[in-house]
C-alpha cells in the first residue's frame, strides 16, 4: 500500500482506534506451518515524568496495564519499545524509577514481557542502569515462525547503532532466508522522518540497507509519541503512541513544538495490538476502555 | 592550498599573490555560539546568501552536538575547546540548528535558528 493510500485509508476509517491492515508481510508468510498470534506494543511510558503535559502521569501506565489485562484474547507477549522511564541526571533516582516501573508492569497478566531502552533510559549512562534492571539492550528471539530483532539506537548518546551492532545485525540476518518473516523493534525511527527535529538514527540507513534484501520485514518503533506509518521501499515502519503525552505531527514546524495541551480523555495516548498472520494487522488500543 | 595556485602566487610576485590569497579565503561572518544545557547563546543567528558563515562553538558544561541537516553539517562541541564549522548559505530562509547528543531532561528543546537574508 502506498503512503497516500494509507493516509486515505486512515482518513476513511476515522483515524482514532482503527484497525489498520498494514498489507504485510508483502510476500506472505514463508512458513506455512507457523501459527497466527498477536502481541502488544507499549512505548514511551516515561515513568517519573511530572509536568503539565500529563497531570495523570502517576496513573496512566497502570490504567494501560489494566486495559491490556482485560483484552479478550491474551497476547503471546508484550514488548516495551523504550523510554520506560523519564530521564534524570541522578543515577540513584533513575534506578528508583526503573524499579517502580518494573513493579507496575509486573501486574501484566502476560508474563512474557520484553524491554528495550529509549534515550531517556540509556543515553546518559550508556545503558548501564537499564542493563541492571532489564538485561541486554539489543537482542533477538523467534516466536511461531517469526524472527524478532530489537536494535538499540539510544545507548550511544549520538543516536547511533554503531558498527559493532551493525555487524551483529548483519551476522544475524545472514542466518535468515530472504523470505523469512522478520520483525524489527527500535526506539527511534531508522529512517530520516524529520531530520530537523532529530527524528532519525544517525546510521539508521545502514540498518535499513542490511534489511533490504529480505522480503518480509516490518519495523515497530516509538520515540515520536504518535501513530505513524512510513515505507522505505518494501519495508514498513510503524510508530506507536506514547503513554505520557503526544508530540506534534512530523514536520509541522521548523523547530519541534512543545507537546499539545493535556487531553483529559487520554485519547492521544495508548498501546497497540499487532496481529501476525498472512497480513500484519495493527489495532490501536486506548488507555482506558471507552 | 592547491599546488598550482601556490606556484602561480610565487611567480606572480609577493604583492599580487597576497591579494589573490586574501580573495580566495574571504573571512565572511564569524559568530560565537555557546552551548549549555539546554540552550545555545545566542539562539538566533543571521547570515547572508553567498557569504561564508563560521560558527565558533564552545560548551559551558558538557559535550553537546551541533547539527544543521539542511547544510549537511554536524559536530561535537566539547568543553575547553573551540570548534569551528563554516557554511555558505545559497538561499534565503530560516534554518534550524540543534543538539544531537542527548544531554538530559530538556535536550529535546536545545535548538536555535539561522535566518539567511538575500
Ligand atoms: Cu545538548
Amino acid at each position: 500500500m502506498q503512503q497516500t493510500d494509507r493516509r486515505q485509508f486512515l482518513k476513511l476509517a476515522g483515524l482514532a482506534g482503527v484497525t489498520f491492515t498494514a498489507g504485510l508481510f508483502p510476500r506472505g508468510p514463508a512458513d506455512a506451518q507457523s501459527g497466527d498470534f498477536h502481541f502488544v506494543q507499549f512505548s514511551d511510558t516515561h515513568w517519573g515524568y511530572k509536568g503539565a503535559a500529563n497531570p495523570d502521569a502517576e496513573h496512566t501506565l497502570e490504567r494501560a496495564v489494566a486495559t491490556v489485562n482485560g483484552l479478550a484474547t491474551k497476547p503471546d507477549f508484550i514488548v516495551f519499545t523504550g523510554d520506560l522511564t523519564h530521564t534524570t541526571d541522578d543515577g540513584k533516582l533513575r534506578r528508583e524509577r526503573m524499579q517502580r516501573f518494573k513493579e507496575i508492569v509486573s501486574a501484566l497478566s502476560v508474563k512474557d514481557v520484553r524491554f528495550m531502552p529509549g534515550e531517556h533510559d540509556a543515553s546518559l549512562d550508556k545503558g548501564e542502569a537499564f542493563k541492571e534492571f532489564f538485561g541486554a539492550t539489543h537482542w533477538t528471539f523467534d516466536h511461531k515462525g517469526v524472527h524478532f530483532i530489537a536494535l538499540d539506537n539510544v545507548s550511544d548518546p549520538g543516536a547511533k547503532l554503531g558498527d559493532e551492532q551493525l555487524a551483529w545485525l548483519a551476522a544475524d540476518l545472514k542466518q535468515r532466508k530472504t523470505d523469512d518473516r522478520i520483525v524489527v523493534f527500535t526506539h527511534r525511527p531508522l529512517f530520516d522522518l524529520v531530520p530537523n527535529w532529530d527524528w532519525a538514527t544517525a546510521d539508521g540507513a545502514k540498518a535499513v540497507a542490511l534489511l533490504m534484501p529480505y522480503q518480509n520485514v516490518v519495523v515497530f518503533y516509538g520515540h515520536i509519541h504518535q501513530e505513524h506509518h512510513h515505507m522505505t521501499g518494501h519495508i514498513a515502519h510503524h510508530a506507536a503512541k506514547s503513554l505520557i503525552f503526544p508530540q506534534a505531527a512530523p514536520g509541522t514546524a521548523p523547530k519541534r513544538p512543545p507537546p499539545p495541551p493535556f487531553d483529559a480523555s487520554l485519547a492521544p495516548l495508548g498501546t497497540r495490538d499487532v496481529a501476525m498472520a498472512k497480513a500484519v494487522t495493527i489495532t490501536e488500543l486506548p488507555v482506558v476502555k471507552a | 592550498m592547491n599546488r598550482r595556485l601556490f606556484a602561480a602566487l610565487l611567480i606572480g610576485g609577493a604583492a599580487s599573490g597576497a591579494a589573490r590569497l586574501l580573495a580566495a579565503t574571504e573571512p565572511g561572518i564569524e559568530v560565537s555560539v555557546a552551548a549549555s544545557r539546554f540552550e545555545y547563546t545566542p539562539d538566533k543567528v543571521k547570515g547572508k546568501v553567498g557569504v561564508p558563515l563560521t560558527f565558533v562553538l564552545t560548551s559551558l558544561d558538557r559535550i553537546h552536538g551541533f547539527k544543521m541537516p539542511e547544510f549537511g553539517i554536524r559536530t561535537d562541541i566539547v568543553p575547553d575547546k573551540e570548534t569551528r564549522v563554516t557554511i555558505t548559505p545559497t538561499k534565503p530562509g530560516t534554518f534550524t540548528f540543534f543538539c544531537d547528543i542527548f544531554c538530559g531532561d530538556g535536550h529535546e528543546d536545545m535548538a536555535g535558528t539561522l535566518v539567511v537574508e538575500g
